[in-house]
């Protein structure tokens, strides 16, 4: 053992660091610029943004529970942008960009890992899908091709071609396909946005939201009520119990998602693998888990629950697609809730509320638009002006039937 | 596995159903504004409580009405539509389809 760890390890000061990056709650003043309901990633990433690129400080970020302890520390952490739309390419493209950046930006290992990702072809139609999305994301920005069977064999050797009898006939080679560490994403915002002046309120939820004609002017508490000039709602899952809040009913409707982890083994498994037809995905994390994760819950329901017949079938095409998986055992299990827009896309920018900002709608693709969602946020807080990249996923679409449909590059496979 | 408690075949493993959307009154397709047709196809409360939902059941292609609460997930009642439609919807003909009262998740 490295002598400077047995320092460390007897230092009883150690880890400083960790203790210094969030300061002590403070009291709620009565007054802030901006209030964002949720501390998950979104959340704390537009404070950052908005104290970085903004000078905008006096904010407070309220969440119920603790930081990062929501959805951010439930999604599978896939960070990608190949997406079916130019809109959606060309938003994720630019996250993928800042998730690169980001341990430099932070000083703070966010534990990034660019592996590409594997979507599995089983049928023609998947083919012709998947040519469309490569030409897509080549004239917008992602790095994105199609290859063939030998290829795949190649990328991931240990792979079922011929999983439950649906022959892998080719793949979306996603180059761009990374992880990172969901939590540390979280960490390491919050650490720049406090550092920068921001309030973290951790135990603080919002129990009411005050509009008065047509505006809104202030949020209740359970530690009491303050005024503020703009409110921006990042609380993934419970977006319409937070919007009923302000009087606004959305086009979401909240489903639970259901994920497992396995035991550690030898790294074995480069790339993301995800096939659309089995509804699994399956990643290796840089601790050697394998992470897979499936479809939504058939049914609307607001619970984390897990339920034996989804865990059921999502192990069997597991097992379809990594045989050897059979003799792993799990270590954990959980489940998400995710709120489902009909077009699979999200819902960011204005409401019928003014100076209610809306950052929902993320169903399974939450945490992968992190760093854009929080710097286009920002943006509009900052400037009141909607930003061009987030200007086809306004709530207002679906009044006029301008849906950005990205079922088929989203179910099962992010 | 989850038993729901069919109306016309008793208690059954939930793989058996599937869930059919929130019962919500359809405007007429006719004369409603574009917006009132965009609410009813994509809005929702999507609220934690007790809500009034259809589901068939797939084997029997029997459609039926359930009473839930979608933060337990507790089936409070199931019971018939006959209970709450006494009497046949009518479409008119340039309606698009006579499904089209069932909006699916």
């Amino acid at each position: 053992m490295p002598f400077s760890l047995l320092k460390y390890g007897l230092n009883k000061d150690y880890p400083f660091e960790q203790n210094a990056d969030l300061p002590a709650p403070s009291a709620l003043k009565s007054h802030y610029d901006v209030v964002i309901i949720g501390g998950g990633g979104h959340g704390v990433a537009t404070a950052y943004y908005l104290a970085k690129y903004h000078g905008i400080t006096n904010v407070a970020v309220l969440e119920k529970g603790y930081l990062g302890g929501g959805n951010t520390a439930r999604n599978t952490a896939v960070i990608r942008s190949n997406y079916l739309t130019s809109e959606g390419v060309k938003f994720y493209s630019e996250s993928v960009k800042l998730f690169q950046g980001l341990s430099n930006e932070f000083d703070f290992n966010i534990m990034y890992s660019r592996r590409g990702q594997l979507t599995l072809a089983h049928s023609d139609a998947a083919v012709r899908g998947f040519r469309q999305r490569t030409e897509v994301n080549k004239h917008f920005g992602g790095k994105t091709e199609l290859i063939d069977p030998q290829q795949i064999r190649e990328l991931v050797p240990t792979l079922n071609m011929n999983p439950a009898d649906q022959p892998v006939l080719a793949g979306l080679w996603h180059i761009d396909g990374a992880t990172a560490r969901h939590d540390a994403v979280a960490w390491g915002y919050a650490k720049g946005a406090t550092q920068r002046g921001v309030e973290l309120h951790q135990l603080t939820e919002v129990t009411g939201v005050n509009v008065e004609h047509g505006k809104v002017t202030g949020v209740e508490t359970n530690r009491g009520k303050i005024r503020c000039g703009c409110v921006v709602q990042a609380v993934a899952g419970m977006s319409s119990v937070v919007a009923a809040m302000a009087g606004i009913r959305m086009p979401i409707t909240t489903y639970p998602l259901q994920a497992m982890v396995t035991q550690p083994v030898k790294p074995f498994l480069d790339p993301l693998v995800s096939s659309p037809a089995l509804h699994c995905y399956v990643q290796q994390t840089g601790r050697g888990e394998l992470v897979f994760g499936g479809g939504s819950d058939p049914y609307p329901l607001y619970s984390t629950r897990s339920t034996m017949d989804l865990k059921e079938s999502l192990l069997a095409h597991a097992v379809e697609l990594f045989p050897f998986m059979a003799n792993l055992r799990l270590m954990r299990q959980w489940g998400g809730l995710t709120d489902m827009t009909s077009d699979y896309s999200p819902i960011m920018g204005l409401s019928p509320v003014d100076n209610y900002y809306l950052d929902a709608g993320w169903g399974t693709w939450g945490f992968k638009s992190t760093p854009i969602c929080g710097k286009t946020m920002a943006g509009l807080v900052a400037t009141g002006k909607v930003p061009e990249l987030i200007e086809p996923f306004a709530m207002s679409r679906f009044d006029t039937f301008r849906q950005v449909n990205e079922m088929g590059a989203t179910a099962a496979s992010h | 596995m989850k038993i729901i408690n069919c109306p016309l075949n008793g208690p059954r493993n939930s793989s058996e159903f599937v869930h059919g959307g929130e019962l919500r009154e359809m405007p007429d397709p006719n004369n409603c504004t574009d917006r009132e047709w965009a609410d009813y196809v994509f809005y929702s409360d999507n609220q934690i409580g007790v809500i009034t939902e259809w589901w068939l059941h797939a084997p029997s292609g029997y459609w039926f009405i359930a009473e839930r609460h979608t933060g337990s997930d507790e089936i409070l009642r199931t019971y018939d539509p006959s209970e709450i439609f006494t009497k046949r919807v009518e479409f008119s003909a340039k309606a698009e389809s006579s499904q089209s009262e069932e909006i699916t998740a």
